[in-house]
């Protein structure tokens, strides 16, 4: 894919050692230093502050009544049927938007790989709704196509003489579901079409050569090359899901059990001013997403080193 | 030569179908944002009412609630100062992570993706009461910083990729006559990596543009930014699904133009950097 002529990665570029003096080391570092600097201060520096908020009971209502609790805010958390509904239901949410818009993901790419006439256009086509405002899609799907009066969906449903159901209301988590799955599909569809197209040519061709048929190159050659880019869509998928806030926050406003952990951590310090339970929750959150982080990186970190040395 | 699976005849169909499919929800968008508000909420749906721009005047006419524009304006100054911020600070970060490397670069490098992987939630309330007790609240300042931190990351990883490929020996060169380093970045290295720079400016405005929960949390009535303008749609307002599609197809706008624009690179930068 890289041209040929490309410089090889990093590791070999100017020479770095050749006089390792202290000033020289500094030289080099400075150019990272600000941006470092500015990262740890603005993203570990609060993230700690939770974790001492997350030890307080603390209800920014009644300020004097704050006092240190150890663990308890986070047995608050955990023994809380509203906060253990809001993992549960950030896990449903996550797992269920992930899977199936890779699912469909996959078979787009898998479509968008060959050759027929007006593929660019197709592309973007499915490329557009991943590149609308995340508000104005979840808007989109509350108002326009969900709304059981006038919503395009009951309109269409009322050609074929079918049922006028209040999606909202009657399915709401799927509702929140839907939406988010047509958001994020072309995302898993364009890092899967990378992956499609960075098979090696050669190989397929022997293989072809040799008689695979259409399912054994897909079964043996294509589903392996995959499996990292497929595990990297799912990984980043999850680590954007876990965190959305907007499609809850904007079609059922967390009502109807739809409730996930963002929203609750939003819900508990901005509408209850309960400072210290807000912080157990999100520290929560965190763990759940350095589980899941912890495997992202290690995905990252193979795709990088094969690309590194590859060029 | 016969790389691809040979052609099976209608799957170019499907995919026309698929595509159609997904793209449906935006084109009835934009023609329900051109209806009035009587034709645009009828059951079943008028396809072929008569087109009108009132949807558009009513969402800029001050009329019917706020004016949309200081939030248009805010946005597009969160978002163009939050990314100038992201080059200035990430142009030599990925210098010394790729041209002239510090030692366990990669180390650094996989920090900066790490917190990307921290929830926006982990320091959402000290940011709030930091920001409470300093007078910063509905400051979009305020914002132009955190936007700059959420997109600094994404930034490093995709500069580091695109420095990589600037060949050594036009820096070795510059180097021998003396540039220093803000000469060198800015009249060098800057010139070569212009497409690739470009590529992330687009990708960080996009997300900077998108961002809600910051916004709502932080600003109020002055900082106010155009998705926090757009939670005013969330109830029902009576007849208003032309306003609101033009609302949305409004504000849409600049991340649609961006995102095409950058469509080539749209994944690299999804993706951290870890799929060209």
């Amino acid at each position: 894919m890289t041209a040929t002529t490309t410089v090889p990665v990093a590791h070999a570029r100017v020479g770095t050692a050749k006089t390792p003096g202290r000033l020289r080391a500094w030289a080099t570092r400075a150019p990272l230093l600000p941006a470092l600097v500015f990262m740890i201060v603005v993203t570990q520096l609060p993230f700690v502050a939770t974790l001492v908020i997350s030890f307080f009971d603390w209800n920014a209502l009644y300020p004097d009544a704050r006092r240190f609790t150890w663990f308890a805010n986070y047995g608050e958390v955990l023994t809380d049927p509203d906060l253990r509904k809001s993992v549960l239901t950030t896990i449903l949410l996550t797992a269920t938007v992930v899977i199936v818009s890779l699912v469909v993901g996959l078979g787009l790419a898998l479509l968008l790989d060959r050759k027929f006439r007006g593929r660019g256009l197709v592309r973007t086509l499915l490329i557009a709704p991943f590149l609308l405002v995340p508000v104005a899609a979840a808007l989109l799907w509350k108002h326009v196509l969900y709304n059981p009066e006038y919503g395009l969906l009951n309109g269409l449903l009322h050609y074929v003489g079918g049922p006028q159901p209040d999606w909202i209301s009657n399915t709401p988590l799927l509702a929140v579901e839907t939406a988010l799955v047509w958001q994020w599909t072309p995302f898993m569809m364009l890092i899967l079409l990378a992956g499609l197209q960075s098979r090696s040519p050669e190989l397929i061709e022997a293989a072809r050569m040799d008689g695979a048929g259409n399912w054994q190159v897909f079964r043996y050659l294509t589903l392996p090359h995959l499996r990292r880019y497929l595990e990297l869509g799912a990984l980043l998928g999850s680590v954007y899901i876990v965190q959305n806030f907007d499609a809850v926050f904007t079609i059922t406003s967390g009502g109807l059990g739809t409730a996930n952990l963002p929203y609750t951590v939003y819900q508990s310090f901005y509408q209850a001013h309960e400072n210290g339970l807000a912080s157990a929750a999100g520290v929560l959150v965190v763990i759940g997403s350095i589980i899941i982080a912890t495997f992202a990186l290690r995905v990252v970190s193979s795709l990088f080193r094969e690309e590194a040395s590859r060029a | 030569m016969n790389v691809r699976p040979p052609r099976v005849k209608g799957l170019g169909l499907v995919a026309w179908l698929a595509g159609i499919l997904f793209f449906l929800p935006i084109a009835w968008m934009v023609l329900t944002s051109f209806h009035s508000e009587e034709s645009a909420a009828t059951n079943p749906p008028s396809f072929a009412a008569s087109l009108t721009l009132d949807g558009y005047r009513d969402f800029f006419g001050t009329a019917g609630g706020a004016s949309p524009w200081p939030a248009l304006v805010n946005s597009t100054v969160a978002s163009l100062a939050s990314t100038l911020f992201v080059l200035v600070l990430a142009l030599p970060a990925a210098y010394a992570l790729s041209i002239r490397p510090v030692k366990k670069w990669t180390d650094v490098l996989f920090f900066f993706l790490s917190t990307k992987m921290l929830p926006v939630v982990a320091g959402l309330l000290p940011i709030y009461l930091l920001a409470k007790n300093t007078g910063m609240l509905d400051n979009i300042w305020l914002l132009v910083i955190l936007y700059t931190s959420m997109n600094l990351p994404i930034a490093v990883w995709m500069m580091q990729s695109f420095l990589a490929e600037v060949p050594i020996a036009v820096i070795e060169a510059a180097r021998i006559d003396g540039a220093r380093l803000p000469t060198l970045l800015a009249r060098v290295v800057a010139p070569i990596a212009m497409p690739g720079i470009a590529a992330t400016a687009l990708i960080c405005f996009i997300f900077s543009w998108n961002e809600l929960l910051f916004a709502r949390v932080l600003s109020g009535v002055v900082a106010q930014t155009a998705p926090v303008f757009l939670t005013g749609f969330i109830t029902s307002q009576g007849l208003f699904l032309a306003k609101v599609c033009a609302a949305s197809l409004v504000i849409s706008l600049p991340v649609l133009a961006a995102g095409f624009a950058a469509q080539d690179k749209l994944v690299q930068g999804l993706s951290l950097g870890a799929v060209k």
